[in-house]
């Protein structure tokens, strides 16, 4: 290595006399520098900086404001709200019994007519760029048939990778996943359990070989 | 023992024994001729029970009311003149309550909706809450307002008079309950605060349990109940063990607290270390209003009909203990649940935990149930637009009023029992 004699040097002999003080003044005259910078720049440069300075700016005063926020715990002050109701009324939205009672009726029935239908609120289709990543290969980093998968995937437990000249779909294992975590309806409560398999991704059917889980996956 | 009857004792006669409410005899079996009717059961009853004033009664054959001479009722009814006929008789308050067609006063002051409204139990003063935040005072003889108390920050949820008239609190939907002084209006101390959320219901200690009336206790949606003494101006025992909001809260005869809650279920408190005593459970769904058959007696004190004005504590308590066990009887004290899985329980809560009676029969939610102050009659108002009367002791259903068009949401008895009043959200009094 070429560039390490500075480090030799200060490991050897230790840093200059001076060399904090002077980092420590460079420093300092680095926000008159950069004011003066901004100030002469002319044109398009100038434009970019003052652009550049001002969203640091708008930045700043969000994280100060929201710091300010946390610091005083006021009690919340409830303002006196019309429509008064008696306490009997309180917590009661004036929901019809009847209306209730017929929704519950029908989700019954959408329940009995498939087991595999799961409400599926609707789900977006997902674009091919926004979930592979191009990955270019070969000497000159000019062949560009591969993909890296950009969402969360699981792949079984017997899985070994193809050797990497045939693989097409890259599955990275940092978004690998073996568990999920899973809420009862009814019971409310959340189990962490283990993934069996992918069973159908709304997507098509490559992403369900490929075993990629997106919003709307069927899992077991 | 001299009985007038009309016409002779030509006719045929009958077996019959009469009874009194809870089963005891009064007197052995005697012939009666038929044309007896009410008038002359009443004097017999008076003369066996050797009363001085003639008091008024009812009296019921296998829970219908008998209002025709003995031999009609039998004729009409086709009962064997076999069996001793047994006659249930009720005594029947002394005073009779004139029924209300028209709104004698319509009182002004309140800016917002008013929301809650308390007899003084001295029946002298109304107080009334309201979403102005402010309480109101007013005079009921001469019909104007007395005073204005503000002080609250929020609504005005509930308000309830101390059993001696002494004192009166207000518990407003931020949590803070406050004491007023009746006579002058001003506020008595600093808000109560402790509560997290706002207050569903306010009960006093009855007279006959504690003479100069200090505590109460106060149920909020926050899940307990809190004990708070007048005099310390400060909360004695935090009664906490529901999980969801208490709704309706009651300070029973023989000294214990009742709360229902939105957990479905109805806990039985000790007042003086504030433990659990019981938990009774069957409700499906929140439970919102609790009814103690000895309610009226407990809420008035030592107060009547008769207007008279007590001076000492000690005589309040007496006089009140007095009209509390009369009241009480023999049988323990009855507690009807209303709740929102459209049944109601009755239950004996000193005796066991299990309710005695289910009453069914409304098709939507029961908003609030209600003992008539004598505790024959249990009424209840629900949602489906009905208000039903149940029979205070066994919790038998006896008949449906319906001619609501809206969910009813409250109901009211007067005094003598014989009134009921109803109050809906088509904006109707029946």
């Amino acid at each position: 290595p070429q560039g390490d004699y500075i480090e030799l040097h200060r490991k050897r002999h230790g840093y200059r006399h001076d060399f904090f003080e002077k980092k420590r003044k460079k420093e300092a005259r680095q926000v008159h520098e950069r004011s003066a910078k901004a100030q002469k720049a002319l044109g398009i440069k100038g434009k970019m900086i003052a652009k550049k300075n001002y969203a640091e700016k708008a930045l700043m005063k969000k994280t100060l404001a929201m710091h300010e926020e946390s610091s005083t715990r006021r009690k919340v002050d409830d303002e006196v709200q019309d429509g008064a109701i008696p306490a009997y009324l309180m917590d009661r939205e004036n929901t019809t019994r009847a209306k209730v009672l017929s929704n519950t009726i029908k989700q019954k029935r959408k329940e009995k007519a498939g087991k595999w239908e799961v409400p599926i609120p609707k789900v977006r289709p997902v674009a091919e760029d926004e979930m592979f990543k191009v990955i270019r290969s070969g000497k000159r980093k000019t062949k560009q048939w591969k993909r890296m998968v950009t969402k969360c995937t699981f792949v079984g437990p017997g899985f070994t990778r193809k050797p990497p000249k045939y693989e097409r779909f890259i599955r990275p294992s940092g978004l690998r996943f073996t568990k999920a975590h899973v809420t009862h309806p009814e019971l409310k409560c959340t189990f962490n359990l283990d993934i069996i398999g992918v069973k159908k991704n709304p997507n098509g059917p490559m992403y369900t070989s490929l075993g990629v889980m997106t919003k709307g996956t069927i899992i077991e | 023992m001299e009985v007038e009857t009309e016409q002779g004792e030509t006719g045929k006669s009958v077996m019959c024994v009469l009874t009194d409410p809870e089963g005891t005899t009064l007197g052995g079996t005697m012939y009666l001729p038929q044309n007896v009717g009410p008038i002359q059961l009443q004097q017999i009853v008076n003369t066996l029970l050797k009363n001085e004033e003639k008091l008024p009664y009812a009296f019921y054959i296998s829970n219908q009311e008998l209002l025709v001479p003995l031999g009609n009722y039998l004729e009409k009814n086709k009962v064997s003149m076999e069996k001793t006929l047994s006659i249930v008789y009720q005594p029947q308050a002394v005073f009779r309550i004139r029924p209300v067609n028209r709104c004698s006063a319509t009182i002004a002051g309140h800016t917002e909706a008013v929301l809650s409204v308390a007899f003084s139990p001295d029946g002298r003063q109304l107080a009334s809450g309201s979403g102005d935040t402010t309480v109101r005072l007013w005079d009921l003889n001469t019909q104007t307002p007395m005073f204005t108390c503000t002080g609250h920050k929020n609504w005005v949820l509930c308000i309830a008079w101390s059993p001696d008239g002494k004192h009166l609190v207000s518990g407003s939907k931020s949590g803070e309950l406050q004491c007023w002084d009746p006579q002058t209006g001003k506020p008595a101390g600093n808000p109560l605060t402790g509560h997290k959320k706002w207050i569903t219901g306010i009960s006093w200690e009855p007279v006959h349990l504690n003479a100069p009336c200090r505590r109460f206790v106060s149920a909020s949606k926050d899940g307990d109940a809190r004990i708070w003494d007048i005099s310390l101006k400060k909360c004695v025992i935090c009664l906490s063990g529901h999980t969801l909001a208490v709704t309706c809260v009651k300070w029973g005869g023989d000294g214990v607290i009742y709360t229902g809650s939105q957990d479905c279920t109805i806990k039985v408190w000790e007042t003086s270390q504030g433990k659990l005593i019981r938990e009774l459970k069957g409700h499906g769904h929140w439970v919102n209003s609790l009814a103690l058959s000895t309610e009226y007696v407990l809420r008035t004190g030592a107060f009547d009909h008769t207007g008279k004005q007590y001076s000492s504590p000690e005589e309040m308590k007496k006089v009140a203990l007095e009209r509390y066990n009369k009241m009480k009887g023999n049988a323990p004290e009855r507690l009807v649940s209303g709740s929102d899985d459209f049944t109601m329980f009755l239950w004996e809560p000193a005796v066991s935990k299990h309710h005695k009676v289910r009453m069914t029969g409304h098709q939507q939610l029961v908003n609030h149930v209600y003992f008539s102050p004598d505790g024959q009659w249990v009424a209840s108002a629900s949602f489906d637009k009905s208000v039903k009367l149940w029979n205070g002791t066994t919790g038998e259903f006896v008949a449906a009023f319906r001619g609501h068009v809206g969910p009813v949401y409250q109901i009211s008895w007067s005094a003598d029992s014989r009134l009921l009043l109803s109050g809906s959200k088509d904006s109707t009094l029946k």
